[in-house]
């Protein structure tokens, strides 16, 4: 995952020189968002569908230990292994044990962005152990060692031609880049190597407390496939995942596929009340639930950030952020992109050197918070993340020097009327046809791409004074 | 109504026409106009910056300036959004700022909603022959909710044409220090939102904050396809002459 190694700047140009990345990325992004604005106004009501999917959010979170024990308690009365795991570094190490013991070597996994989150393929695959991704967006991604630049659409900044070339040297014939050729060539990959799998690796949109249910959402059907098959089955969640019962999975499944593709419901919603049972024709004999923390405690506890853990992952946001559009999502640098991807990313992985630069991806146009199906106030927190990294002293020196004096002379307004005119003054060098053209840094930041009005030889506040002065 | 104007740190120092235009249409509806001495800025800058604590002094000052008045009216969208939803939090701790503050909230309007919504006077009998389209800024339309107000003024106008923009909703990626923390993001959205300007087909950009218009303006005479731009204000100062 070369991307990683890059530093920000290099990850933005690279992204904003790619033509192909951005045209791709600006479709997809507005497709979905187009679908989304019909199934939402579909409902009629959509901010209440939003205030109730809130409320659901804010009191899981707020009771998760309560929701999580019950959840445990049920997937445990049936026989399910429930492995609690603090830090990726924990999770990955409960499934390579798992997958030892099994002496598995074929993985089929449906998607998970936790394994993503805890880059599980990677230690997998150093293991020996073939992983096959059967989502078709995650499938294509792992043939490009690339990591996904969309929560929901993986492969979004793939055009099909270049699908159909990554398809090629696999195929060992030439394909046409046409929807149904390059399916039809991902179906026959899968329906073998779906048989051979030793172990299913799935993802968990929620965890129905109540009943301990795992739900999934596809429109591939892969899930089911990776669900049935396979003897042994792990499943991947975040902490967080909880709802407590079938009546607020109804409201939370409709926010989610209406917010994330357009959809009423998704093609596939899967839901999984482990382990077999003796009645059943299939499903795996052993289940083992994996619970990811990786610092959401700490969210949890930390009431700036907590509302970031009521995410249920759709990508609205994505679709409608003027940021994201430009860029896709390997520009990020980190696993969850977006402004969702913004917000999380800091909190969890704790490292303002590597994370830092997040927060302040985005020109707070707040497009954001108003796509979220469950209110986050997504360009508040970003706020608050950038307030957080300043407050912990990890902004430039010059950053809080500017500040400082920003703060000086824009509480005194005489004083900045003096500067001011002294600026009208010293201006002239960079004056091209009446508009400034250029400028020391981080001036030239601007003018680098823009040009700016002069500073007017008399601000308005003097203007008034003179004005009031002649009556 | 006596209304006190706030004169934005960015009208200031580089459109006071703005603002002075802004003080003669409302005169010119009736109203006496002042302009509190010792205001400066609403301290949006330094407060999305993550820098709260320089932020709450320069939104003391500007408390501060306009405790006194009836009524304040500035000519910006994302000014106004600053006081409305981020002075509760900055004054959270401080009893007697956060009364002040809620004061200042109730009694700030920007200007097309002040004059639409407040005064009720959508027509002020300006005349201005163009073709023009209207960006809607973020923090107006989201943070403030101001949707119509703009259109009302617009529509209002004789012999102005106004063409959809198309995208509309898109930011421009000004984003305040945005655009020179990010410079390289911020021109890649300037310079859609410029595209979608020139495709609309209008000699004239509108808006309500001067931001959003400086950066789009400043792309355009960059690459050499300047636009005419005008903040709302400057059109209906300049209708209202003829």
């Amino acid at each position: 995952m070369t991307m990683y190694n890059q530093t920000t700047d290099e990850r933005v140009d690279k992204a904003l020189a790619n033509s192909f990345l951005r045209q791709a990325t600006r479709r997809a992004t507005d497709r979905l968002r187009n679908n989304k604005y019909k199934a939402a106004d579909e409902l009629g009501n959509w901010e209440e569908w939003r205030a109730a999917g809130e409320a659901i959010r804010k009191n899981v979170i707020s009771n998760l230990d309560y929701y999580l024990n019950q959840l445990i308690e049920q997937m445990e009365k049936r026989g399910v292994h429930v492995h609690l795991a603090k830090t990726p570094a924990d999770a990955v190490t409960v499934v390579r044990n798992i997958v030892r013991e099994h002496n598995a070597k074929n993985v089929l996994k449906s998607k998970s962005m936790i394994s993503e989150e805890i880059h599980l393929n990677h230690a997998l695959e150093e293991d020996g152990v073939e992983v096959v991704e059967t989502d078709l967006g995650e499938y294509i991604i792992q043939i490009a060692s690339e990591p996904p630049s969309h929560i929901i659409v993986p492969a979004m900044h793939k055009t099909r031609q270049q699908v159909a070339d990554l398809f090629e040297p696999i195929a060992g014939h030439a394909l046409s880049s046409d929807t149904p050729t390059l399916t039809r060539f991902v179906r026959t990959q899968m329906r073998e190597k779906f048989l051979r799998g030793d172990i299913g690796i799935t993802g968990c949109n929620f965890a129905v407390a109540s009943t301990g249910s795992i739900v999934m959402v596809t429109n591939e059907g892969n899930g089911r496939m990776v669900s049935t098959l396979p003897r042994v089955q792990i499943t991947l969640m975040g902490m967080e995942r909880i709802v407590p019962s079938f009546r607020e999975l109804d409201i939370l499944l409709n926010l989610l596929a209406r917010s994330a593709t357009g959809q009423r419901l998704s093609s596939y919603t899967t839901i999984l009340t482990p382990p077999k049972n003796t009645a059943d024709p299939d499903g795996p004999e052993e289940y083992h639930l994996v619970i990811l923390d990786h610092n959401r405690s700490e969210i949890l506890g930390d009431k700036l950030f907590r509302s970031s853990l009521n995410c249920i992952r759709c990508g609205a946001c994505f679709n409608v952020c003027p940021v994201y559009r430009q860029l896709g999502g390997h520009a990020y640098g980190s696993v969850y992109s977006g402004p969702i991807g913004s917000v999380i990313t800091p909190l969890l992985e704790k490292d303002w050197k590597k994370w830092g630069h997040l927060p302040y991806f985005s020109s707070l146009c707040g497009a954001c918070s108003e796509a979220c199906p469950v209110r986050i106030p997504l360009h508040d927190l970003l706020v608050k993340l950038r307030m957080r990294k300043t407050q912990s002293g990890h902004t430039p020196q010059v950053e809080r020097q500017i500040f400082k004096a920003y703060r000086y002379f824009f509480t005194r307004e005489k004083t900045l009327r003096r500067a001011l005119r002294l600026g009208a003054r010293l201006q002239w060098p960079f004056v091209r046809n009446q508009r400034i053209t250029g400028g020391p840094p981080p001036l030239s930041n601007w003018t680098n791409s823009r040009t700016l009005p002069m500073v007017a030889p008399k601000p308005f506040m003097q203007l008034w004074a003179d004005l009031k002065n002649k009556r | 109504m006596k209304v006190s104007l706030f004169a934005t740190c960015l009208t200031n120092a580089l459109y006071p026409d703005v603002d002075l235009t802004m003080a003669k249409i409302l005169k010119h509806l009736g109203h006496s106009v002042d302009v509190p001495e010792g205001q400066v800025c609403c301290g949006q800058i330094a407060f999305n910056s993550g820098y709260v604590d320089d932020a709450r002094e320069v939104a003391r000052t500007l408390i501060d300036a306009f405790e006194r008045s009836e009524v304040v009216v500035g000519p910006s969208g994302s000014c106004i959004a600053m006081i409305h939803h981020y002075y509760p939090t900055l004054f959270e701790k401080e009893p007697a700022y956060l009364k002040k503050a809620e004061d200042l909230i109730h009694k700030s309007y920007e200007f097309t909603q002040f004059v639409v919504d407040v005064l009720k006077q959508p027509d002020l009998g300006a005349h201005y022959k163009a073709k023009a389209t209207y960006h809607p800024s973020c923090h107006a339309t989201r943070l403030l909710g101001i949707g119509e107000a703009p259109l009302k003024l617009l529509q209002h106008v004789k012999g102005l044409e106004l063409l959809p923009l198309p995208e509309a909703q898109l930011c421009c990626g000004f984003g305040g220090t945005f655009s020179v923390k990010m410079p390289k993001i911020s021109e890649a959205m300037v310079a859609e939102k410029a595209q979608h300007v020139l495709d609309s087909g209008a000699d004239i950009l509108l808006g309500l904050d001067m931001g959003c218009l400086m950066n789009i303006s400043g792309y355009l005479e960059k690459i050499n396809k300047p636009v005419k731009t005008m903040h709302i204000i400057q059109l209906l100062g300049e209708g209202m002459k003829s």
